[in-house]
């Protein structure tokens, strides 16, 4: 029904229309503030007091922090790359069996969190692991570096995979049959014509991989790996010393801020965009060897993100012999995620009309904003919580309300992101026609622009839902007390060894959250 | 050159001084315009002229940079007034309908009107608009004609002050358009709503309105009923932007005009090089004469355009009748009925 509207797209102009109304304003600031104030505010006061900030920056701890986290985000960015586009050529450029199947497979470590698969290597290695018990050969711990290594490049390569998979899938033949032509062989076309293809968008997947490896917590605690976001908690959890925690804090933003200039840098400047749709190019023959390993290599990447996971998940639940299923957890966990959706989703439909129909400096300032905070380390973020409330908001501090207005705050870019790609799809001229037939901007907005991309609200919100299920550092630090969620039951059981107590959460958690993947997925091949 | 308003009548539109940049860009650069009630006024422009914008600053779409607008005597827009478009009282039919998607018909025709007496207004909206049967069909279900009497009684219903139309037949195919313009006259006469309606087709606005509005560059240049706009454009660019027109340098003196083509007689007061415009239509061709030769004919069914080529090598376009037809080397005589001219007096230099 929307086809005819969005056939007839006019071009809006470069400042768009009437100023918009206040309560716009209000509602992106109500949504925005809860996260950006405490931060701006923590940035200050480190800043203000120079040289202690000093002090812990120099400090030989410090340096080894630093070196110690940017190795591991170097080091997961090269094995997402690989792992990453070799995977999305397998399953999108040649003639291997099953390969829909595997393209599925190769997607679904989306839905575990970085700190369950740490567990289940934590568990399974190791002289007294599961395998050993299984096998009686002493298998090496994984654990340290190559444990964080392991555990986060297996959580976050989908994120290359997945944009590598949908631009290989769009690039038409015509630019590989040309080099081929000009007597290029199979690996000259890759290197020269397939990698430059992707290089924006794989820039893109790198980018959140890399951001997702430098705020990620769980994982780097339980392989017990000095990382920034490990320190940092250990400094605020045993009270130790704020100001270092705080300056810490701040140093991981400045690291996360490096990585996005360096991303910026290596995108280049050469357009890479296939100007009309063209025919697909036809699957690379694979030789029986060459099937064979391609075969190898996809299961052999299933076994370690998918089959190890939920298999030691599923001999742990065993082991605990009946284990009672923590339903305070559940219900914690998609209390505090429903609402954090339902806040987000609910304010993306005016903030998408502020950002889409009244484009102006400050309104892109209101999308800039929401998207550092998705990107900025949520643990930061939530010490800044924890400083500002503690003094200024007494009866908020360590409230429900409050959990769930930060957990809006910083994954509103994706529901901001999911509102503003179906608002633009829509014809302004239909707000235009409501308002000049006599309803004012709010009465328009539920009976027009809201029916219209409910849909792409919808989706937003689903996302927020999925991303707040997995969030650990946060809510350790936000939570009110006895409030339960599935993600502290299953980090904390996990950090006290306790591995049957971690496993029904863990289960339950994946359960949980594939109802709103699978939904996700759906919808995206309705396209 | 504005209108006169209609006497002890406030006129329903009145525009002045209006201006409005995008970025480095002047859309409307001094736009004044005044309708007066009841009445269907055309606003045509080449594109890029800021007619749309116009349109848009008078529903209240746009904020104008400076300016003023008032609708039937309210301020909408000044420098210390802003009235929503929800409170103006224009009904706005798109160029692209902007029907909403999700809704009926009558719901879309009754999305304006309030509560109480709805049903009967949007009954009589349809049946204003010829579509009785098509209450309960869905936009993407009528076709282009269809969705346009839609749009226009979606606009009508809530009986506005005003109506306006933005480029309203661009998406028809020819023969519809027709048609359509005819019936949407029909329409907007027997609702008794005063219209303005944009248009780049100078034929549309010809037809279709009570008086024409010409703009370039931001402004308004001429307001007129057609005939007079047609018979006697303010300057140059709006002669030949109305229709097909030759021009041959002369001078005036004693009340007559000298060219190579002959004496026509001339305004009392008239003085100097003037440029003489002479439209094809006031061209007659004589059989058997001796001023011309036939270059080239284009034959139309209902009437032909003939080039011709002057004794001195101008060149004149002559339109005739059907019958006698002339074939290319022919040799004619010919006789000019009527000319325009302009004098180099100030605001008549915009012709170039």
């Amino acid at each position: 029904m929307i086809g005819r509207s969005e056939a007839a797209v006019p071009s809006t102009p470069p400042t768009a229309g009437t100023p918009a109304p206040r309560w716009l304003w209000l509602v992106a600031a109500a949504v925005l503030i809860p996260a950006a104030v405490p931060f701006l505010a923590l940035v200050v006061r480190v800043g203000g007091d120079g040289a202690a900030a000093l002090d812990v920056l120099w400090s030989a701890r410090t340096l080894r922090l630093i070196g110690n986290t940017t190795a591991l985000v170097a080091a997961v960015s090269v094995s997402d790359l690989v792992i990453g586009i070799g995977a999305a050529w397998l399953t999108t450029r040649t003639d291997l069996p099953w390969r829909r199947g595997w393209a599925v497979l190769a997607a679904l470590p989306l839905v575990i969190p970085s700190y369950v698969i740490a567990m289940a290597l934590r568990s399974a290695f190791g002289p007294r692991g599961l395998l050993a018990d299984l096998t009686g050969i002493g298998f090496p711990i994984i654990n340290g570096f190559p444990g964080a290594w392991l555990a986060l490049t297996v959580a976050t390569y989908p994120f290359v995979y997945l944009v590598a998979a949908a631009a290989m899938r769009k690039m038409g033949r015509s630019q590989e049959e040309a080099a081929r032509g000009l007597g290029a062989g199979r690996w000259r076309v890759f290197r020269t014509v397939i990698l430059p293809h992707l290089r924006p968008s794989v820039s893109a997947g790198v980018l959140l991989a890399a951001l997702y490896t430098l705020s990620d917590f769980g994982a780097v605690s339980l392989m017990r790996f000095d990382a920034f976001t490990r320190v940092v908690y250990a400094q605020y959890a045993g009270r130790l010393d704020r100001t270092t925690a705080s300056v810490l804090a701040v140093i991981l933003v400045g690291l996360a801020a490096a990585v996005l200039v360096l991303e910026q840098r290596t995108r280049g400047r050469a357009a890479y965009h296939t100007p009309a749709p063209e025919a697909p190019a036809p699957p690379v023959p694979l030789s029986g060897a060459g099937r064979l390993a391609g075969t190898g290599i996809l299961a052999a990447l299933a076994a370690v993100s998918l089959l190890l996971p939920i298999g030691v998940l599923a001999t742990w639940l065993g082991k605990g012999g009946g284990a009672p299923i923590p339903w305070g957890a559940v219900a914690g966990s998609i209390a505090g995620a429903g609402a954090a959706a339902l806040v987000a989703g609910l304010a993306a439909a005016p903030v998408s009309v502020l950002v889409v129909r009244h484009r102006s400096r400050a309104s892109a300032w209101v999308e800039r904003v929401s998207y550092a905070l998705f990107a900025l380390p949520h643990l930061t973020v939530a010490l800044a919580v924890v400083f500002f409330a503690s003094r200024w908001l007494g009866g908020l501090y360590q409230s429900l309300t409050l959990l769930v207005l930060v957990y809006a705050s910083i994954f509103f870019a994706q529901a901001l992101a999911a509102g503003r790609a179906a608002l633009l799809q829509v014809n302004p001229h239909l707000e235009e026609a409501s308002r000049g037939l006599g309803r004012g901007a709010l009465a328009t907005m539920v009976g027009v622009t809201v029916p219209l991309v409910w849909r792409g609200l919808a989706a937003g919100a689903l996302l927020v839902f999925l991303t707040t299920m997995k969030e650990l550092p946060a809510t350790l630090l936000l939570r009110p007390t006895g409030f339960d969620t599935l993600a502290v039951g299953i980090w904390s059981a996990a950090d006290n060894l306790q591995y049957a107590a971690a496993a029904a959460p863990a289960l339950l958690l994946i359960a949980v959250s594939a109802v709103p993947a699978y939904l996700l997925a759906a919808r995206s091949h309705d396209r | 050159m504005t209108a006169e308003p209609i006497p002890a009548k406030t006129p329903a539109i009145r525009c002045t001084g209006l201006t409005k940049r995008f970025g480095e860009t002047v859309v409307l650069d001094g736009f004044d315009l005044t309708v007066p009630a009841g009445s269907i006024l055309g606003l045509l422009g080449p594109s890029g002229s800021g007619k749309t914008t116009a349109l848009r600053i008078i529903a209240g779409f746009e904020k104008p940079d400076a300016g003023t607008v008032e609708i039937a005597g309210r301020t909408m827009v000044s420098r210390t007034a802003w009235v929503p478009p929800e409170r103006r009282r224009v009904g706005m039919v798109f160029q692209d309908y902007a029907l909403f998607p999700h809704l009926s018909v009558a719901t879309n025709i009754g999305y304006g009107v309030p509560g109480p007496g709805r049903d009967a207004r949007v009954a009589a909206a349809l049946h204003l608009v010829g579509l009785h049967g098509a209450a309960a069909r869905y936009p993407h279900e009528l076709s282009g004609g269809e969705q346009q009497r839609v749009a226009l009684a979606r606009a009508l219903a809530p009986q506005p002050d005003v109506v306006l139309l933005d480029e309203p037949f661009s998406n028809l195919d020819a023969p519809r358009r027709d048609r359509m313009r005819r019936d949407v006259r029909t329409i907007l006469t027997e609702a008794r709503a005063t219209t303005v309606f944009v248009t780049h087709d100078q034929e549309e606005a010809l037809a279709m309105s009570d008086a024409v509005a010409v703009m370039r560059h931001g402004r308004v240049l001429q307001v007129d009923e057609p005939s007079t706009l047609y018979r006697r454009p303010a300057d140059c660019w709006v002669a030949r932007f109305l229709g097909e027109a030759e021009f041959v340098a002369g001078t005036a003196r004693h009340g007559s005009i000298d060219t190579p083509l002959g004496s026509f007689p001339a305004a009392e007061g008239l003085a100097g090089p003037v440029e003489v415009m002479i439209r094809p239509e006031s061209v007659e061709i004589l059989p058997g004469g001796d001023d011309a030769t036939v270059t080239d004919r284009e034959y139309y069914g209902h009437d032909q355009l003939v080039t011709l080529r002057m004794n001195d090598g101008s060149r004149l376009l002559s339109r005739i009748g059907p019958y006698p037809p002339v074939a290319p080397g022919e040799r004619v005589g010919v006789l000019i009925r009527e000319i325009v001219a302009f004098g180099a007096a100030p605001g008549h230099q915009h012709g170039g």
